[in-house]
């Protein structure tokens, strides 16, 4: 299939380049319905590497790039299960999002996050998995997730160990504090801070870029420099489980619920 | 003193160019929430530009309970 347009995602083959768009109001919160098209587009993306060598994940929302996992359904949907019911709800779907996003971390083509404004959780987990990140100066990273009682669980850790020395994780981690785009770049996450409304375009010049060289020597050196922390990632998922069975997250979830703000995007 | 005036006077240009709200209606001790009319996420918005333009960090976490432009000028200028 050479291009989708659902209900929280579009792709379509554009120069050489599969670009995934994100536009699931208010901020690409990722739910059930986000992850039923996650799937379908790691299923399609084998039908692209004949004619593909990048991907570029890119979000349509003003907002910014992806505010992370949907933690709205993630309450109310626990709140009507029991106990046991819900724990093995959220197993399901961390497994299911990490497959989704080991296979894009593993894919042979060139991936490329586009990011701007809110790349908080999971949509900085999402960002975490491409090869280069591409980031607007006005992108805004964060793994808030301490502040609920959890740890991020879309595979952000482990990437993170990956990528960046453990201080950097630490800070990220233990203050969740958010980080601006020039800050990442110091730290060597970000490939390119660029200007506003700018990101999406450099991602494109950058794949044209990436077109230019041998496909086989350009996944043999991605295997190569990007092994996949699969055994850190499967546990990731045991610990965000384990945490949250705790009473404390069910009261973090409802107090960023039940938050008066619109957007609260910093509970 | 007159490097924190400029700091405040920097701030309050920022906030009247980007949010489009003339400079003469804002005043240090004005909530910037109500003044500015922004909701959480041009709050970050404007976290960003102050960081951009200042050339500093400031974690989020020292804004919490800080409303008006003249206590945000006193955060940026403990970073200068």
């Amino acid at each position: 299939m050479e291009s989708f347009d659902g209900q929280a995602l579009s792709w379509e083959l554009r120069d050489g380049a599969v670009e995934l768009a994100l536009h699931r109001e208010p901020c690409n919160e990722i739910g059930s319905l986000s992850l039923d098209e996650l799937e379908k587009f790691v299923h399609d993306l084998d039908d692209f590497q004949d004619e593909a060598h990048a991907l570029i994940v890119y979000s349509e929302l003003k907002s910014g790039f992806c505010a992370g996992a949907d933690l709205r359904e993630l309450y109310r949907r626990s709140q009507d299960l029991e106990r046991e019911e819900a724990a093995q709800g959220v197993r399901d779907y961390l497994e299911r999002i990490h497959r989704v996003l080991n296979t894009i971390d593993a894919s042979p083509l060139t991936t490329i996050a586009a990011v701007h404004g809110v790349t908080f959780g999971g949509g900085f987990e999402l960002a975490l998995v491409c090869d280069l990140v591409v980031a607007d100066k006005m992108a805004r990273f964060c793994f808030p997730e301490l502040r609920l009682g959890l740890i991020p669980g879309f595979g952000g850790i482990p990437r993170l160990k990956r990528d960046l020395g453990n201080a950097v994780v630490r800070d990220l981690l233990l203050t969740g504090r958010s980080f601006n785009a020039t800050r990442l770049q110091q730290v060597g996450l970000v490939s390119q801070v660029v200007g506003e409304g700018e990101s999406l375009r450099v991602a494109r010049a950058t794949a044209a870029q990436l077109g230019k060289f041998d496909r086989r020597t350009a996944i043999a050196a991605k295997k190569f420099i990007k092994p996949i922390p699969y055994e850190e990632l499967q546990r990731e998922i045991d610990l965000f489980c384990e945490l949250f069975s705790q009473p404390a997250v069910e009261a973090g979830l409802r107090k960023f619920v039940e938050s008066e703000d619109a957007l609260p995007y910093l509970p | 003193m007159a490097i924190h005036k400029q700091t405040l006077d920097e701030v309050l240009d920022l906030a009247s160019a980007h949010f489009k709200v003339p400079r003469e209606k804002l005043t240090p001790d004005d909530d910037f929430f109500k003044t500015l009319g922004i909701d959480s996420l041009q709050a970050l918005d404007l976290l960003t530009r102050l960081e951009n333009h200042f050339r500093i960090e400031l974690p989020d976490y020292e804004l919490q309970g800080v409303s008006d432009f003249r206590t945000l000028a006193d955060r940026i200028q403990a970073r200068l």
